[in-house]
């Protein structure tokens, strides 16, 4: 009975706005479907792949608009730094982007090598170069296979993550870790190429290129994913250079800016590869071009494993590198200066220095003041995705919620990046 | 002299001669566009020109270089603050880091203000980028920047009432014995 009576409230309501506005049929109804849902995308969920979070505003299922949160994991890296010597800065940066956490690793390293002037041999630069392109095809295989499983394939990445899982073998047997690395050293690597890394990288580098094509082969023309990803949060050159896009999101929409050929790091100038680029910047450009990024990274693999000079694996800069254990034993000055680095007694020049690595998702940049200190003045750490997150609400906007899902995905932004 | 002290001589490696030659090059459009008195303390660290400018040039500064056909500074690569309690006047100050991709070239233009009156002018119309870069410095240093389209907090909680990045919180408690290193000093 009190259902009736509210029905009948209502029609009445009805009736009466109708009355005011003669001609219109049903005007509460019509103003009931301008009304817009708060949805709360994150900051946990499982479909954004990362602690942060996105409220948005909701016409149906269509996204009228979207203010993004982020800082939910601030550590405030860049004051710790300010209190640590350089080379316990290196474990703050496996922590940003900690799907190829080795480039931050290495980017760091040449930082402070820039900013000390200490040139490294020939065979630590091939190292780091290959222990940096690992990353990136990890973090490329990542980045796609949940992309796939945000279109609703999850076998692909179960499948490529088995090779993910060999990097990270790799891994272990160059630096100890998996996960933060904290692989190499101010001046070189921490220890050399051992036979068994070699066997594993060559084994490796035989398998994966069997099982990347399969991938590709489920994906790249399936038609299905196509239809969820072709012409899905497409964004212009102009657009993404003004919102700072670097690394495959720019290079997806068409241009050509990679720091390992445009600024060549560690030797990258010796190696043959091609920069993939797309040509209207949406989510199946983003995903087409980290494919082929990977492609590219084997080429440099390749290289650089066949051409692997022979030499030292450091720089002969004991100042600043560790010396080896049995040394510090029975050398007095292995002693001191093992002393002095652990300490943080080793004074740096007085100095400002920018370096830039093409991290996983961009450009990785490092600007570090040194006023001379055991620790930096300074540290600003230029995060890829923290510049080009911005755009994500304008290129949400308009789409279904599953569209936005894929679109941010397709973006590669690591939480732990974004917010340092 | 040692092969020591040769690895770790402190200097700047000798720039090559073409990044000499790029830079003094943009120097001259620099000063042609802008004018000679506009730039301070000019140089190089690392190859990468650097000049300090004042606040109330800095947008026209930039502007001009993003419009410039021959150089085409499209690029804002980062921008951070940083504080020098010791420089009375001058202890806040922007550093700005921009790239023009058709050329590769790479500038870095600071400026320096009174913590007191921390008031800069926003990027935001230049870039999109720049939004959350001078959000992210207002979090930390206090920057307040005219014409920001929502100069909020970003990375820190809503409700925090100072501005963490600056010189004066230290990262550890001060009155902490524990730590003292009578040797090391720490």
């Amino acid at each position: 009975m009190a259902v009736n009576d509210a029905l009948a409230g209502t029609h009445k309501i009805q009736e009466e706005a109708a009355a005011q506005r003669p001609g219109q049929l049903m005007p509460i109804l019509n103003d009931f479907s301008q009304e817009l849902t708060t949805l709360n995308l994150g900051p946990t969920h499982p479909a954004t792949h990362g602690i942060f979070q996105n409220i948005l505003q909701m016409d149906g299922e269509r996204i009228v608009s979207g203010v993004p949160t982020i800082g939910y994991i601030h550590r405030a890296f860049e004051k710790l730094a300010e209190r640590k010597p350089f080379y316990q800065i290196t474990t703050l940066t496996d922590r940003m982007n900690y799907c190829s956490s080795p480039i931050n690793n290495l980017g760091w390293h040449m930082t402070v090598e820039k900013l000390l002037g200490v040139t490294v041999p020939k065979r630590a630069q091939y190292i780091r170069v290959i222990m940096m392109e690992l990353a990136r095809i990890a973090d490329h295989l990542i980045c796609n296979s949940i992309l796939g499983v945000d279109t609703g394939a999850f076998t692909g990445f179960l499948y490529v993550f088995q090779e993910r899982e060999k990097i990270y073998e790799i891994y272990e047997e160059v630096c100890g870790a998996r996960l933060t690395t904290n692989m190499g050293r101010v001046g070189g690597m921490e220890r050399d190429l051992s036979p068994v890394a070699i066997d594993k990288l060559r084994a490796w580098l035989k398998s994966f290129p069997v099982v990347m094509k399969e991938f590709e082969s489920m994906f790249n023309r399936n038609r299905i994913f196509m239809d969820r990803v072709v012409n899905v949060g497409p964004i212009s050159a102009e657009k993404a250079l003004s919102y700072g896009f670097t690394g495959p999101n720019l290079r997806a929409a068409g241009v050509d800016y990679d720091v390992r050929a445009m600024n060549p790091y560690s030797s990258y100038e010796d190696f043959e590869f091609d920069i993939p680029v797309g040509t209207n910047g949406d989510t199946y450009d983003r995903f087409i071009v980290r494919n082929e990024e990977i492609w590219q990274s084997l080429r440099i693999i390749n290289q650089a494993l066949d051409r692997l000079p022979e030499g030292p694996y450091h720089a002969d800069a004991p100042h600043y590198y560790l010396p080896t254990k049995p040394e510090v034993y029975k050398s007095m000055e292995a002693l001191i200066y093992h002393f002095k680095i652990v300490m943080g007694e080793i004074d740096a020049p007085v100095g400002e220095v920018y370096h830039a690595v093409e991290g996983g998702n961009g450009e990785l940049g490092f600007y570090l003041v040194s006023d001379g200190g055991r620790t930096p003045y300074r540290l600003h750490f230029r995060r890829p995705c923290f510049i080009y997150y911005q755009a994500y609400p304008e290129m949400a906007v308009g789409t279904t919620l599953s569209d936005a899902i894929v679109i941010l995905s397709s973006m590669n932004v690591i939480a732990g990046e974004l917010d340092a | 002299m040692t092969p020591q002290d040769a690895a770790v001589a402190p200097e700047a490696p000798v720039a090559e001669d073409p990044i000499k030659a790029q830079n003094a090059q943009v120097l001259a459009l620099l000063t042609r566009l802008f004018g000679a008195d506009t730039f301070t303390d000019v140089h190089e660290p690392y190859g990468l020109l650097t000049a300090t400018t004042t606040r109330e040039r800095i947008h026209e500064i930039i502007a001009g270089l993003q419009q410039d056909q021959e150089l085409k500074f499209h690029f804002l690569t980062t921008m951070c603050g940083i504080n020098y309690p010791e420089n009375p006047g001058q202890e806040l100050g922007m550093i700005y880091h921009l790239h023009s991709l058709t050329k590769n070239i790479r500038l870095r233009l600071k400026i320096f203000f009174p913590v007191a009156e921390p008031v800069v002018p926003t990027l935001t119309d230049l870039y999109n980028a720049a939004n959350w870069m001078e959000r992210e410095a207002y979090d930390f240093y206090g920057v307040i920047f005219t014409g920001h389209p929502n100069l909020l907090r970003i990375l820190n909680v809503e409700d925090m009432d100072y501005f963490p990045m600056r010189k004066q919180y230290p990262v550890e408690d001060g009155t902490r014995e524990d730590k003292t290193d009578l040797f090391f000093g720490r």
